[in-house]
């Protein structure tokens, strides 16, 4: 854990933790050594919720080519859903479609 | 070599006051033996932060290492820890520096101490031996075992951590020995010759060693970046280093 790179996201849905699902509140997604991977580094993402206390974590850790594959894929599936429902878009959705 | 060892979780005073957790190995029998302070990786307070312990016990050392995530989360929870700890943007360096100087204090106080002590830490615990022996004068030998952010620019300082340690160079109080993989890119080999300089200019005593083929955290044998050849090296100049320092 030497780079420190950490960017915080607030964000509301679920995940299924250690401990079943529970409500997220943000992800911290870190570029840095990874915990469990056999990587130098990792882009990590921890979909927490602090209130919850420690265990409320759903974390992965990803090469930088499977994070950018990821990056490309929630933004195609965000673009078809804006398509299919754009009477839900969100803005958030809207500045991702038009990148 | 000391074959007969005692190994042991104990707790000790650390920052303002508080008990944390530390492990404690050292060899058996009435010494005296001097002590080494060892500042966990990144990783945290994990398996091979104890090996490490138990290998300073094995060549006649009693170490200690304290849990720095004390007040994060509990070791049976390590991953998750880690995960508050670097969203929180690390350790506070004023609690670092009292959990170190409280583990010192704790192997100075016991009947078979010699009274010296060395300090050594990986990763993130590379950095803090610069922080602690820059701010404490507990310790007569250092080293560094490829500490990211010791150069750090001040876009990346925080109130947690607000001062680079290459600024404290002038405060440095023992010698260090640094180890490094040329590979190594926290820290670069430009940031490795910039805190060299550092060192040079201040006039402190000091030893570096790079090692090509390898990067950073090459002595893990349980991690893909190990370099046998290289880290075998490299620990005999930990060795000869401490011998030097605290024998």
């Amino acid at each position: 854990m030497c780079s420190w790179i950490v960017e915080k996201a607030q964000l509301s849905g679920s995940g299924k933790g250690a401990n079943g699902w529970f409500e997220l509140t943000e992800a911290n997604v870190v570029y840095d050594h990874p915990y469990h991977a056999q990587l130098d580094h990792a882009l990590c993402i921890d979909f927490v919720n602090p209130g919850q206390g420690l265990g409320a974590r759903v974390a992965v850790e990803l090469t930088v080519e499977g994070a950018l594959e990821l990056i490309k894929a929630i933004e195609m599936a965000l673009d078809r859903g804006r398509h299919l429902h754009p009477d839900v878009a969100t803005p958030r959705v809207e500045m991702l479609a038009l990148k | 070599m000391y074959r007969n060892i005692i190994s042991e979780e104990v707790s000790h005073r650390g920052y303002n006051g508080e008990d944390i957790l530390a492990y404690y190995a050292r060899p058996a029998g009435n010494g005296p033996f001097p002590g080494v302070v060892v500042l966990h990786h990144m990783p945290g307070w994990d398996e091979w932060s104890c090996e490490v312990a138990r290998k300073f016990a094995h060549h006649g050392y009693a170490a200690a290492v304290p849990y720095l995530f004390h007040r994060f989360g509990p070791p049976e929870q390590m991953d998750d820890t880690i995960a508050k700890v670097r969203a929180g943007g690390g350790v506070p360096d004023a609690m670092t520096i009292g959990d170190a100087v409280g583990a010192a204090q704790f192997l100075k106080a016991q009947p078979n101490s010699t009274g010296k002590l060395g300090l050594i830490g990986f990763c993130s615990g590379g950095r803090q031996v610069v922080l602690v022996a820059s701010n404490s004068k507990e310790f007569s030998a250092a080293v560094d075992c490829w500490g990211g952010r010791v150069v750090a620019p001040a876009d990346t300082l925080t109130p947690a951590q607000p001062k680079a340690p290459i600024d404290m160079t002038a405060d440095l109080h023992p010698p260090l020995l640094g180890i490094f993989g040329n590979e190594d890119q926290a820290p670069s080999p430009d940031q490795v010759n910039e805190h060299e300089a550092a060192l040079k200019q201040a006039g402190k005593t000091y030893e570096f060693h790079r090692y090509d083929g390898a990067g950073h955290g090459f002595f893990a044998a349980d991690r893909a970046n190990y370099r046998p050849v290289q880290a075998t090296d490299a620990w005999g100049k930990v060795w000869s280093w401490y011998d030097k320092y605290l024998k």
